[in-house]
């Protein structure tokens, strides 16, 4: 069986920055290696769909994923309380890869960057490039450089790090990478996706869409993609949440 | 054990649980997590004549007790269907129901001739599906044109063939009545509840149709209210579903007249829901000394 549900004993859930969560959950039972970029499949009682969170870490028997309040599924997930038992399906997706002898920029906006932690600790000195709205949204930064990693740094407004945007960031930087990972908001990839062409640098991005089975049975979670000449529909969940930039058609 | 056996047109499940169409594919993501065979049936993803490629995204949205979903049947079409995912299925041990969608009544006859010629246990005539622009619900909501559609799929048609009804109407044990009455061996129902849901804070429809199908606990009383409608109009079986959750919901709905079930959105929260509904059905026929799961059909007493 290559899908599995388990209860997992949830150590703690700090909020550590305003309305971001950080859950971690003892793994060190789970035979189901986690790969850089996958997803968990959270059961939230009594709500009709699992929440899918991008694995923010998986080493040392601690799977983390850290998590926006955004609504009320979130909201329940941000007051389970240390030593409950929560639901998870896991690793679901396939994440990104990684080539040894590659150095990566790692690119995440907002809530995009929690999974370009664990990707970090596979590559060999990474440029982490975070961008936040403000400050008080910043969050990793040490788990990045602690991971071995170069961390940039910008916001919107300027209140931490560079002002602007991490495609200001990526261009000045570009030269010294060989591919880019990003994940964050679509207008955050499409630029990035756009950068990277325009600059011939391999590009993956992680998407995100409403999403229920998170197997790929479903079909909900819908992804318009150009494979051989022709677009095809394919699911975030089961063929992505990372797809090649350059096989992605950008909608709306 | 219990006998959980029932038979609806003359095909016989192991048991009453049947995946519910366009919940589960075609079976194979799920049989990652236990073999098909643990289920009575299952009723395969909507396929249609030719290849579609659905709504765009957002195609669901979360509600009370519920989802509204607009997928519009992506699906690869009755050649792939019967080319690269009917052989697998049969393996599985399990019934095997192909729900057809068509854009027109020659759509469904065409898809009915064939796959006649395949081994697919029975056929599941989709005339319900509210999230597609043609086709779908448009020949579900009168009873001319049930009558009508199911007559000329029926003249093609030499498998099972059950009829699935929309909720959306007004009078649906008439509408069951004129599948009846034209050679219907079945009917299942309930399909998805239109429903909408708006972003308060872009004044958007969360889903990108706009509107889209109701599912889930929410639903759950009105399917039952109208499985015992129909149960008191026709004398051809009903396979009941909408909102099934647990084995409780499973008895109720065939006390209210189902022969068999179908079970959906509760896939999305607990993959192993038609497993436990399962075992808990046969827990609760032993407790209460029914030696067969069938003795429940229709044995609601009403006031």
């Amino acid at each position: 069986m290559k899908y599995d549900i388990r209860k997992l004993r949830l150590l703690s859930n700090a909020e550590i920055a305003q309305g971001i969560f950080d859950m971690r959950l003892d793994y060190s039972d789970n035979p189901l290696p986690v790969a850089c970029g996958q997803f968990a499949h959270v059961y939230v009682p009594g709500k009709s769909l699992r929440r899918p969170i991008s694995v923010c870490d998986a080493r040392d028997g601690v799977l983390r994923l850290v998590y926006q309040v955004k609504g009320e599924g979130t909201r329940i997930m941000s007051q389970m309380q240390p030593g409950a038992m929560v639901d998870v399906l896991a690793p679901l997706g396939n994440g990104f890869s990684i080539d040894s002898g590659k150095r990566y920029a790692l690119i995440g906006g907002g809530i995009g960057v929690p999974p370009m932690l664990y990707t970090a600790a596979q590559c060999d000195h990474p440029l982490v490039i975070s961008g936040f709205r403000n400050a008080s949204l910043v969050i990793l930064q040490d788990d990045f450089r602690r991971a071995g990693a170069e961390t940039l740094l910008c916001t919107d407004d300027g209140s931490a790090g560079q002002k602007g945007f991490v495609t200001d960031l990526l261009r000045e930087n570009i030269s010294a990478v060989d591919a880019v990972c990003a994940c964050g908001p679509t207008p955050m990839l499409r630029a990035v996706a756009a950068v990277c062409a325009e600059l011939g640098k391999p590009c993956q991005i992680s998407l995100e869409e409403r999403m229920a089975c998170g197997i790929g049975a479903c079909l909900v979670c819908a992804v318009r993609v150009r494979k051989d000449g022709e677009e095809i529909m394919q699911h975030v969940c089961k063929n992505g949440p990372v797809f090649n930039a350059e096989e992605v058609v950008f909608h709306g | 054990m219990a006998d959980l056996s029932v038979k609806v047109a003359g095909v016989t499940f192991a048991n009453p649980l049947i995946a519910a169409s366009g919940t589960f594919g075609f079976g194979r993501e799920f049989a990652e997590f236990y073999p098909l065979s643990k289920l009575g049936g299952v009723s395969c993803k909507g396929i249609t004549l030719k290849r579609r490629d659905g709504n765009p995204p957002p195609r669901i949205a979360e509600t009370p007790s519920g989802i509204l979903n607009a997928v519009g049947l992506q699906n690869p079409g009755v050649d792939v269907f019967i080319r690269e995912d009917l052989p697998w299925l049969k393996q599985q041990n399990t019934v095997v129901i192909a729900n057809i969608a068509g854009n027109t009544v020659e759509d469904y006859c065409q898809m009915a001739e064939k796959l006649s010629e395949t081994d697919v246990d029975m056929l599941e005539l989709n005339i319900s599906c509210p999230n597609v622009k043609s086709g779908g619900v448009q020949f579900g909501t009168s009873c001319e044109s049930v009558g009508n559609i199911t007559k000329e799929v029926r003249a093609h048609c030499r498998k099972p063939l059950v009829v699935k009804l929309s909720p959306n109407v007004t009078d649906i044990a008439s509408i069951a009545q004129a599948a009846e009455a034209e050679g219907a061996d079945a009917v299942s129902m309930i399909n998805t509840l239109t429903g909408m849901k708006i972003d308060i804070h872009t004044r958007r429809p969360v889903i990108r149709n706009n509107t889209g199908g109701l599912s889930g606990a929410a639903v759950f009383p009105v399917a039952v209210r109208m499985v015992w409608q129909v149960a008191n109009a026709v004398k051809i079986p009903i396979i009941g579903m909408g909102g099934i959750t647990t084995w409780e919901d499973a008895v109720e709905m065939m006390m209210a007249g189902a022969t068999a079930l179908q079970i959906g959105t509760v896939l999305f929260s607990d993959p192993y829901a038609p497993v436990k509904i399962t075992e808990g059905l046969n827990r609760f026929l032993e407790e209460n000394h029914i030696s067969s799961v069938t003795e429940l059909t229709g044995t609601v007493i009403p006031w």
